[in-house]
């Protein structure tokens, strides 16, 4: 689907691709500097230790959120002069598009990086022969882990509009609430075989973040009806 | 990869009749990347006079193929509308330049993943005599430390060749050589290459049809890169012979020295375009002075070319150690300058400079296209195929590199406009792709992996 997404909303538009090019390279960043620290961390600890080493874990996840979130803010900031270069550059004075915009396909390029660092390694594997949960382990692995990945491409999507909004708006506390979204989907991950726990919650927090996002963006139910009944 | 600006000209004598002709023909010449100006990143601020940028990442030839470095091509008659309009190309040509890189990269990766062959080794070239077999850390180091400067000065020599036949004027040698490499390149590979992906999905195929197919693919291929022919097949086939290129290059260069060799032609990229003698600088402000375009065989043009003639090939031949082929340097285009001719065994160029005299209201409507030299392509898919060959992190490093080299070019791109000269476009993204490349293998592999065999989300 989110692929999908791209295909249909992004290709089109050229400063659009390269937009979102972009913001995959910042969450690329972003991850490199956070699997930094961990490998850091777990060289200096001890291998053995296997709770100091989920403990470590955790922590490398977190603090993982907490670097994607500034990097996403870094990139807003890169956005904003940018638009102000391209009104400058623009000939009616206006620029070709708008931050709202950008913060879509800058939602889509985070949310398509992250999704695909999840998942590329899990369908290569795919295709080799089915022995999925061999030892033991959930045998919906991969059905879940595909959920899971598309609900957090789809969660990145509209974090990138809320965020933006929230910096546009200087409403702090709309950051806040995704940078605690992001956290709270992450955790959810961690009582990870027991897939109930991790699923749903992510799931509700998604139609959440959607319908924030759709009001955000200048929807309203009136729209969403007019758009369902009148298919024209 | 020397990137060429047309406008720069233009600036000097504007009054200049043939200074506005050769705007006009900016695109032939080397390759012009049109200013992607930096419109797209919205970054440069500044104002541009000149619209056409071209910056030509002058791809390392390796066969002393013309770096091509974007020459920006534009007329601009009108500046302030060529400024606009270059804000609007601009972003285009960034997409028009990452169309075919990625096309190029998921060719090769495709077939490092698929085709056994081209990750067995078998031999080396004889451009890198050293073995990487040795037991100690320090003496694989020495060996591809070695290897790198036999290959770099190869490089060197077959460039500066290719500089002085061009001063001289020795056009027909040039011509000859060319299209011996581009003839090597197109026929010998390809029949290898598929040979390698029939034998690996066990698909039969008989001598006589092979025979047809592979005459008729080199045929067109010849008359489409030298000659005239459809613009897009023009880019395919070059993107196709690019991405030979890479795949010989990854199979026949030992790993370290693979790595080490990236770096130093980029290093010697930048010097070579941006050094007031740099050869490919020198190739540049020739064609340029001459009012020629360069060879278009060596560079990737993504607008119409109306003089289709300028091809430069720029394949070098290599061949491999055990076997004496002329390996055809594959034109590692590069719009101005002549890429590196790297003398592999021989380099066959042969630009063919067939001016095609368009009119100038011809020239003004078409778009200007970005060129990029096809060396650039070459090294951007070795570093990828690299990756995808040897990384065991797969495909997270392999989309990591890729990431790195398309916002390199992006980059690049940006200070092609803003420089509106010619650039070289293997530095940044190769920089970029090599930091990628070691981190994510090192350092993220790690946590990927521990995050997905406990199925936590980041």
């Amino acid at each position: 689907p989110a692929f999908g997404l791209f295909l249909f909303t992004i290709a089109r538009d050229p400063l659009r691709i390269i937009i979102l090019i972009a913001g995959a390279f910042f969450w690329l960043v972003s991850l490199l500097l956070s699997s930094l620290i961990w490998f850091i961390a777990v060289k200096a600890s001890d291998p053995q230790d296997e709770r100091l080493q989920k403990g470590l874990l955790i922590f490398g996840v977190m603090f993982s959120v907490l670097l994607q979130e500034a990097f996403r803010f870094l990139y807003y900031k890169l956005l904003r002069k940018a638009i102000e270069g391209l009104v400058a550059l623009s000939e009616d004075g206006c620029s070709p598009i708008s931050i709202q915009q950008m913060a879509y396909v800058a939602g889509v390029g985070f949310g398509l990086m992250s999704g695909a660092f999840s998942m590329i390694n899990l369908l290569a594997d795919a295709l080799g022969p089915g022995t999925v949960g061999i030892h033991g382990d959930s045998q919906l692995y991969f059905l879940t882990s595909a959920f899971m990945t598309m609900v957090l491409i789809f969660l990145h999507t509209f974090w990138g509009i809320l965020f933006f909004h929230g910096c546009e708006h200087r409403r702090w506390w709309e950051i806040a609430a995704v940078v605690i979204m992001h956290l709270t989907v992450s955790g959810s991950s961690f009582c990870n075989p027991l897939y109930v726990g991790s699923l749903v919650p992510s799931y509700l927090l998604m139609a959440a973040a959607a319908a924030w996002a759709y009001l955000l963006s200048g929807g309203s139910a009136q729209n969403l009806r007019r758009f369902l009944l009148c298919k024209c | 990869m020397i990137t060429f600006m047309n406008n720069s000209d233009s600036e000097e004598e504007p009054c200049n009749e043939r200074t506005s002709l050769m705007s006009a023909e900016s695109p032939p010449v080397p390759s012009y990347q049109d200013g992607l100006q930096a419109s797209e990143a919205g970054e440069a601020q500044a104002h541009r006079k000149r619209r056409a940028g071209s910056s030509r990442g002058p791809n390392n030839i390796t066969g002393g193929e013309m770096s091509g470095s974007g020459i920006p091509v534009r007329e601009s008659a009108l500046e302030n509308e060529e400024e606009e309009l270059t804000l609007k190309y601009g972003a285009k040509h960034v997409i028009m330049l990452f169309v075919p890189v990625t096309l190029c990269m998921i060719v090769v990766v495709a077939t490092i993943k698929s085709v056994r062959f081209y990750t067995e080794k078998n031999g080396q070239l004889i451009y890198t005599p050293f073995s990487e077999d040795t037991p100690s850390v320090g003496q694989r180091l020495l060996n591809s430390v070695l290897n790198t400067i036999i290959m770099i000065s190869v490089i060197i020599v077959m460039t500066v060749f290719l500089v002085l036949l061009y001063k001289y004027r020795c056009y027909k040698f040039i011509h000859g050589w060319l299209i011996l490499s581009s003839l090597m390149l197109l026929f010998l590979f390809t029949y290898i290459y598929l040979g390698e992906v029939l034998k690996t999905y066990n698909v039969a195929m008989d001598y006589p049809t092979l025979f047809i197919v592979i005459w008729n693919f080199g045929a067109v291929g010849m008359i489409c890169i030298h000659w005239k022919g459809p613009l897009q097949l023009q880019q395919a086939y070059l993107i196709m012979i690019s991405a030979l290129m890479a795949l010989v290059f990854i199979k026949y260069l030992p790993e370290w020295s693979a790595w080490v060799i990236l770096g130093a032609i980029s290093i010697y990229d930048l010097m070579a375009v941006l050094c007031p003698k740099g050869p490919l600088r020198m190739l540049v402000e020739t064609a340029q002075e001459r009012n020629e375009p360069i060879f278009p065989a060596l560079i990737y043009s993504s607008a119409m070319m109306w003089t289709v003639g300028m091809a430069k090939p720029d394949t070098a031949a290599r061949g491999p150690s055990q076997q004496t082929w002329d390996a055809a340097e594959d034109g590692r285009e590069h719009l101005q300058s002549p890429s590196h001719a790297e003398s592999q065994m021989s380099e066959t160029r042969s630009p063919v400079p067939t001016r095609s005299v368009t009119s100038l209201e011809e020239l003004e409507e078409e778009e200007r296209g970005v060129k990029l030299g096809l060396g650039d392509f070459i090294f951007y898919s070795v570093l990828v195929g690299k990756a995808a060959a040897t990384a065991s992190g797969d495909w997270n490093t392999t989309l990591a590199c890729f990431v790195a080299i398309l916002i390199g070019l992006c980059l690049t791109l940006l200070l092609l406009a803003v420089f509106k000269k010619a650039l070289p476009a293997l530095p940044i993204s190769i920089t970029f792709g090599l930091i990628f490349y070691f981190s994510t293998d090192n350092l993220v592999r790690p946590f990927m992996d521990t995050l997905a065999s406990h199925q936590l989300y980041i």
